[in-house]
């Protein structure tokens, strides 16, 4: 029953009604806040706390879902892997639907390649464990939160010397792009609600550089409609205030210096490199490699994975939705020939994609209580 | 990106399923009884209406905590007909069998089938084996067809649903595919979830008697009650409202669900049913159904309204709104 008494404490709809109260007096001018997170997104929606929030307050969705900020390239690659012989693909089930430029996972499944939805990195070990005589290839696609567990996966294999697995790693970190949105042109953000999950691992001291040189209201938050609620009173406060600071309102879970041994292991396995976020081009430092040492487990190093760049998917806005320029009801796609069934972009596929969400919740409709 | 190929999605019994059927098989068979697209077809004959459905399981593995593919065959295809009011009582089996499968593993299959039957009081009167190369089927596919009586006083279908219906569901959601999940290769998972694969004809006639003018009955297998109830809007062209706080979910399922980021409301279940039946009448439906051995665990989760036709919309436990979609995409692939 833990699981129910912890939902319920934080899903309580006195204190719910209390804090939209108190957002809905702050809140005098109108207010613009960007979620970096998927996983808020969702929770936003799925709770109904857009429904509650006063009309001054827009909430803007970030890059924070990796499959949305994967790069065309990168899916490519992924597809080129899979059609590698004597190759297993082991991916997360989200990628399975995210068009690439000529064709999608699901696809290159149904045209015969070998590729199986996995819900962690080690799933993937285990099945090269059995797969013996094929390659199982893990597609590392994620943040801060899931690295870590990739790392291991590695390490695990190396421990088991297992000669038959691998992994292509597009990982991203936050900190870096949050700096290039700042900068984005077109992009007006009052204040950041940052990812809870990846604060977990990472520590707010991980923000702390960034919010030096940015100085904008930043309050982590957690996934719970009063954790939300919570985060959202925080900034508002600050903007109204005048007065950034970078909170943390995520206490229970996230501390100063995060989970020092899943860095360790992410520092292990990993080095920083520059990465290509959809709709945002190079970010310095904002991607990370499989080290040398670890080379054999290297899938971009043991594959020939060269993929031509084709021009991307004519008509789709994902990178300026990403960036919070735009929302999806500018998207001349959106809902006619791009819906979930029919992806035209990745942002309509993964389960965080923003205009996933605001398909399957109808945002469009703006239902309120 | 151009797909000219089937893809899992296309088996969801989600969005791309309608589609596949909207666009691919209608148009080819044009009939009004199939056009109407009930779990059963509805039949009327010289002796009265009878009810006819058929269905095949694919389920991966063949045994899941709670049940096997054998009694899941008969169980889908008795409830199909139950949703239609009717009682079963025919049934034909075709076997599709992979070479190499084990005699015992096919008895055990069979065994719980024949048990199944016996509880429904169907018949199996005729069927069919055919057995295919190693590698070109896993292990054992099972069709099952059956036709079962309607009595003249029961008029129950998907678009019978009116403003005023009070919305009961007869336990908790996502047993089933949840259960399937959690042994599938590779998942690790350490949980007590067992799977609700059940007959539900008794409890139907138990409802049938008790409140003779429930209007519609609906089993939410694939897609889950979400997709249920967005095709029970869309054809009796309401609205249901729905309310989170008395969703009924066993605790791990509600866990497991959140960890891998699923929504109960889409996850299948096999032996439920949604039964929508006017106010005055609910609490003698909802009685009836708590008799039931499985609908110990049922209560009312919404009503139906004349606003926002062909919408599902849920009040959150927090008191925000949010819209219910059907699922789209294949959540998780050969769950029946
Ligand atoms: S609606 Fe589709 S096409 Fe438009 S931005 Fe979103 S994913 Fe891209």
């Amino acid at each position: 029953m833990m699981v129910l008494d912890y939902a319920c404490a934080f899903q309580d709809a006195g204190i719910a009604g209390h804090l939209v109260h108190r957002i809905a007096q702050a809140a005098n001018n109108p207010i613009r806040i960007m979620e970096v997170c998927g996983t808020h997104t969702m929770a936003l929606f799925r709770h109904g706390i857009r429904s509650l929030l006063p009309r001054t307050i827009t909430m803007l969705s970030g890059p924070g879902c990796p499959v949305c900020v994967t790069e065309q390239t990168d899916i490519d690659r992924c597809i080129a892997l899979a059609r590698q012989k004597d190759v297993v693909v082991a991916t997360f089930g989200d990628l399975m639907r995210v068009p690439g430029s000529t064709a999608s996972l699901q696809m290159a499944k149904a045209a015969g390649a070998d590729v199986r939805v996995v819900y962690s990195a080690m799933d993937a070990v285990n099945l090269a464990r059995r797969q013996t005589g094929r390659i199982v290839a893990f597609l590392g696609i994620g943040f801060e939160t899931t690295a870590p567990t990739v790392g291991g996966a590695i390490l695990a294999a190396e421990q088991l010397d297992l000669p038959n697995f691998c992994v292509l790693s597009a990982h991203k970190t936050v900190p870096p792009a949050l700096e290039t949105l700042m900068a984005y042109p077109g992009t007006t953000i009052d204040g950041f609600l940052l990812p809870g999950h990846v604060s977990i691992i990472s520590g707010v001291r991980a923000y702390r550089r960034w919010f030096g040189r940015c100085q904008i209201p930043s309050v982590v938050a957690g996934f719970e409609p009063i954790d939300l609620l919570q985060g959202i009173l925080a900034l508002v406060r600050q903007i109204q205030a005048d007065a950034p600071a970078l909170e943390n309102a995520y206490g229970r879970a996230v501390t100063e210096n995060g989970n020092t041994a899943a860095q360790e292991v992410l520092a292990r396995v990993f080095e920083p490199v520059d990465a290509r976020w959809r709709g945002m081009g190079t970010i310095a430092n904002s991607g990370l490699a499989i080290r040398s040492a670890y080379a054999r487990f290297d899938a971009a190093r043991r594959f020939d994975l060269a993929v031509t760049p084709l021009p991307p998917t004519k008509g789709c806005i994902c990178g300026d939705i990403l960036t919070g320029v735009k929302t999806p009801r500018h998207c001349p796609l959106f809902g006619s020939t791009c819906t979930p069934a029919t992806p035209v972009g990745p942002c309509m596929v993964s389960s965080e994609g923003t205009c996933a969400a605001y398909y399957s919740y109808h945002e469009q409709e703006g239902i309120r209580p | 990106m151009k797909n000219d190929s089937i893809l899992l999605d296309h088996g969801s019994g989600g969005k791309m399923a309608h589609q596949l059927m909207h666009d691919l098989l209608l148009p080819l068979f044009r009939d009004p009884v199939l056009a109407r697209l009930h779990d059963g077809a509805l039949l009327e004959t010289p002796q009265g209406r009878i009810a006819f459905s058929t269905d095949s399981f694919v389920v991966d593995p063949p045994f899941f905590p709670g049940g096997n593919i054998g009694d899941l065959a008969v169980n889908g295809t008795v409830n199909d007909l139950a949703m239609c009011g009717a009682r079963p009582a025919f049934m034909s089996l075709g076997l599709i069998l992979e070479e190499g499968l084990a005699i015992e593993t096919l008895q055990c299959i069979l065994i719980s089938m024949a048990q199944a039957l016996e509880r429904s009081g169907t018949r199996l009167v005729t069927g069919d084996t055919k057995v295919v190369p190693r590698g070109t089927a896993d292990k054992i596919f099972i069709n099952t067809s059956g036709i079962g009586f309607v009595p003249p006083a029961a008029h129950i279908s998907g678009d019978q649903a009116r403003p005023g219906d009070c919305v009961i569901l007869s336990g908790n959601m996502g047993d089933h595919g949840i259960a399937v999940l959690t042994q599938r290769q590779g998942l690790d998972f350490e949980s007590d979830v067992i799977s609700d694969t059940a007959p539900l004809h008794a409890m139907v006639q138990a409802i049938l008697a008790a409140a003779p003018p429930v209007h519609v009955l609906r089993d939410p297998t694939r897609g889950g009650v979400a997709t249920a109830l967005n095709e029970i809007a869309l054809q009796s062209g309401v609205g249901i409202e729905i309310d989170e706080h008395s969703l009924p979910v066993a605790p791990a399922v509600a866990g497991i669900c959140e960890m891998l980021g699923l929504d109960p409301l889409h996850v299948a279940n096999e032996g439920k049913l949604l039964c929508l039946v006017p106010e005055d009448h609910a609490s003698n439906a909802l009685a009836a159904i708590q008799r039931d051995p499985f609908g110990r665990a049922a209560c009312i989760i919404g009503r139906v309204t004349g606003d926002h036709p062909g919408r599902v919309i849920l009040s959150t436990r927090i008191g925000g709104r949010r819209i219910v979609d059907m699922l789209s995409g294949e959540q998780l692939p050969r769950i029946c």
